[in-house]
């Protein structure tokens, strides 16, 4: 039986969102945007999965737009609010610790000349909302936040940030794609005007993520075609995508923070193990997420020597490509590269056990026993 | 369980390498794992990449093949080693006026030392197979390297430098295989492989321009200077001594009334000697950092063949020792072109003895 610790990768279909979006694969696969019945059947799932998608929210249904998925939602935020604003001023900032979708994304705009503040971060992840103060200028249009990092769940002051925002009438987007299921979701007391979600994470489809754009906010659609997604995002609605990411959202927000306790007794494991050392913030961190650096090993061999051994886990950052480039968010952390290179990330979903996370630790420790003197020679 | 790692390159030979292996698998109980190093960066995005053994198409070819098997696959990085044992190494040997030999140094640092001694400790394997045309037989209580089945494509040239221990735990199981063979297996298994052709240029220089690595990874651009004769008159005007390689023709520009070659690299006065054919062929030279498969050497004098260049023809030769690294190689007909930095391969009949690195004449 192998054992899945990579919930912030992605984590399975939950059987009753699978249910939910069955009939719209089978019976309901008319075009929402034509005008006869089935159409106006499959229309209708499109516009329940909005509303229900906006009252988790604690948003109106016509301020949430269908993308994709996370990383449609995150450059859409990005890039359609600066190029709309562009005549205002050229200057976003953003902190050191995003996902790449926001990073690379930034990265592009600054090659069309904007300009790009990246906030740094203290030795846990996290940016003082005092410097996001400090860094705006009548220039910056857009101020972009990742709500809880992927890699080490770090969670950043949201509200605090979308309040200085406020004052400052600059706009805050939030990539909460790896805090849904774990952190509450309701825009306003978030003080946020854009919000990156997506399904898979929270136990729904793949190919379906949302952005909510509070209304009034000018975004320039990245997407050129028809005027669905009131002409914000144009193609063909994913129907059953929305109806089941829908519920996904829904019982995800439901039975957030579960996972905390197993989470502290995976951390208290590992952590006695020689070499082994949290990273990302011990208090303000994701329920499911224990992320961590192992000295003189190669997060990669270790991922797959675990794999081996039927535990499936991430180094959580481009290790699946094999890229040597050690994580921006453990080195904006002042992490040294060559520590970073040691990363470990596990992610616990609703169906981890006891039992599992006792085995895990178990087996990493053998295994960084077996993996140390192997790096130790070949840096000698 | 015993678990092996197939080092799979995304080329036809790994591929079938690993699908012998995968057969044999299920039969035995063990475990093969497919492995594909990255040894350098991709371009960045929106690049297409060249084709080349390492390139990420290469990466996508050899995962495919492995799902065909029905065994797991890894990508392990090994970029900064080879960076440093191979591209380094390689741009080193130019500006030493020396011709280099990566395939040898990624056989010797990467394939069957970092991806051994590594993936054995990841991967929990006891062994490394690669798709080189090449045997290993136990011989009296040792490890004996041999020549492979299909002498066309036999690759002990780049093998020479294993140990004992390195060939303790390596498998070539396209050693009694034919290409022909081999290609025509690929294809009765429909692997996406089978049609590929073969990698003749160096995997990361994948335009054979090695000129501006040198300037990437070592800051040489080239200076002129000048090219002489063997009487020491100027003859001509070379862009850098670092961009010529002992025996090469092309572009030196000299006009002599008939074809001239490289004889000498002269790197502290960035100069070239240029020679004849009869000249630059050569029927003794000295080889350095000489390693003998069996540990040993054979004696202290004692008759061989030796190789100087992949798929050169092999030349018989009397080989004496000398020092504690060197040895004198007299062949009994001119060879051509005895390049410093190549390696000199040593053979009797079908085994390979061992070998060294041609030094500055």
């Amino acid at each position: 039986m192998s054992v899945y610790l990579d919930h912030a990768a992605t984590t399975p279909l939950r059987s009753e969102v699978l249910d939910a979006m069955l009939p719209y694969l089978t019976e309901h696969w008319g075009n929402p945007s034509s005008i006869y019945a089935s159409a106006r059947r499959a229309r209708q799932g499109l516009d329940e999965a909005r509303e229900r998608i906006a009252a988790t929210l604690g948003a109106k249904p016509r301020e949430i737009v269908f993308t994709s998925g996370g990383s449609e939602s995150v450059n859409l935020a990005i890039k359609g609010v600066a190029w709309a604003s562009s005549a205002r001023g050229r200057h976003v900032i953003t902190s050191s610790v995003e996902h790449r979708a926001g990073l690379h994304t930034c990265q592009v705009l600054e090659r069309s000349g904007f300009e790009v503040t990246y906030l740094p971060v203290d030795r846990y992840g996290r940016i003082d909302p005092a410097d996001v103060a400090s860094a705006i200028t009548e220039r910056t249009t857009l101020v972009s936040v990742i709500y809880a990092n992927n890699e080490v769940g770090t969670i950043q002051r949201i509200a605090e940030i979308g309040a200085i925002c406020r004052d400052h009438k600059v706009l805050l987007h939030t990539d909460a794609i790896q805090a849904a299921g774990h952190l509450p979701l309701q825009v306003d007391p978030l003080q946020v005007d854009l919000m990156s979600l997506a399904a898979h994470k929270v136990y729904g489809p793949k190919g379906i993520g949302a952005l909510f754009v509070r209304q009034g906010t000018a975004m320039l659609p990245q997407i050129q075609g028809g005027s669905q997604e009131r002409q914000r995002r144009a193609g063909t609605e994913n129907v059953a995508g929305a109806v089941g990411f829908a519920v996904a959202l829904e019982l995800a927000q439901a039975g957030a923070g579960h996972e905390a306790q197993l989470r502290d007794r995976l951390i208290a494991g590992l952590g006695a193990l020689p070499g082994v050392e949290l990273t990302g913030d011990p208090e303000h961190r994701l329920s499911n997420s224990a992320s961590f650096v192992i000295a003189g090993i190669e997060g990669g061999d270790l991922v797959a020597a675990l794999d081996l051994e039927g535990i499936e886990a991430s180094t959580g950052s481009a290790c699946t490509s094999g890229s040597s480039e050690p994580s921006h968010v453990l080195l904006a952390m002042g992490i040294d590269p060559q520590t970073a290179h040691g990363s470990l990330r596990l992610s616990l979903g609703r169906g981890t056990s006891r039992e599992e996370v006792d085995r895990v630790t178990e087996v990493i420790g053998r295994l960084s026993q077996r993996l140390r003197p192997a790096m130790a020679a070949a840096h000698a | 369980m015993t678990r092996i790692v197939a080092a799979m390159s995304g080329g036809v030979d790994s591929s079938v390498a690993a699908a012998l292996l995968a057969q044999e698998a299920a039969d035995s109980g063990v475990e093969v794992v497919g492995v594909w190093m990255r040894t350098h960066p991709d371009r960045g995005e929106g690049f297409e990449h060249k084709r080349s053994c390492c390139s990420p198409d290469a990466a996508d070819d050899a995962r495919r093949v492995a799902q065909l098997l029905g065994i797991p696959f890894f990508v392990l990085n090994v970029e900064r080693e080879f960076g440093e044992r191979v591209i380094d190494a390689f741009a080193d040997e130019y500006l030493a006026g020396a011709t280099p030999n990566p395939c040898q140094a990624c056989n010797q640092y990467i394939k069957f030392d970092e991806l051994l001694r590594r993936g054995l400790a990841a991967y929990g394997a006891d062994a490394v197979a690669t798709g080189h045309y090449a045997r290993v037989e136990p011989r009296d209580g040792r490890f004996a390297l041999l020549r492979a089945a299909d002498e066309n494509k036999d690759q002990t040239y780049f093998l020479w430098v294993l140990s004992q221990a390195q060939l303790a735990r390596t498998r070539f199981p396209l050693g009694e295989m034919t290409k022909p063979a081999v290609r025509g297996l690929a294809e009765e298994l429909g692997l996406p492989t089978a049609q590929k052709p073969e990698s003749q240029e160096i995997c990361f220089v994948p335009l054979g321009d090695y000129r501006s690595l040198l300037e990437e990874r070592r800051g040489y651009a080239g200076e002129p200077g000048a090219i002489l004769d063997a009487a020491g008159t100027r003859v001509g005007t070379h862009s850098g001594y670092a961009h010529y390689t002992v025996g090469q023709r092309h572009g030196l520009g000299v006009a002599l009334g008939e074809a001239v070659y490289v004889r000498e690299v002269r790197p502290d006065r960035n100069e070239l000697v240029v020679g004849n054919r009869e000249e630059v062929a050569s029927r003794s030279f000295v080889v350095d950092e000489r390693r003998f498969v069996a540990g040993d050497p054979p004696a202290e004098r004692f008759e061989a063949s030796v190789r100087i260049r992949h798929r050169a023809p092999d030349v018989r030769c009397e080989v004496t020792l000398v020092g504690a690294d060197r040895f004198a190689v007299e062949t009994s007909e001119p060879v051509w072109a005895p390049a410093p930095g190549q390696a000199a391969v040593l053979y009797r009949a079908e085994e390979c003895l061992g070998g060294g690195r041609i030094a500055r004449a």
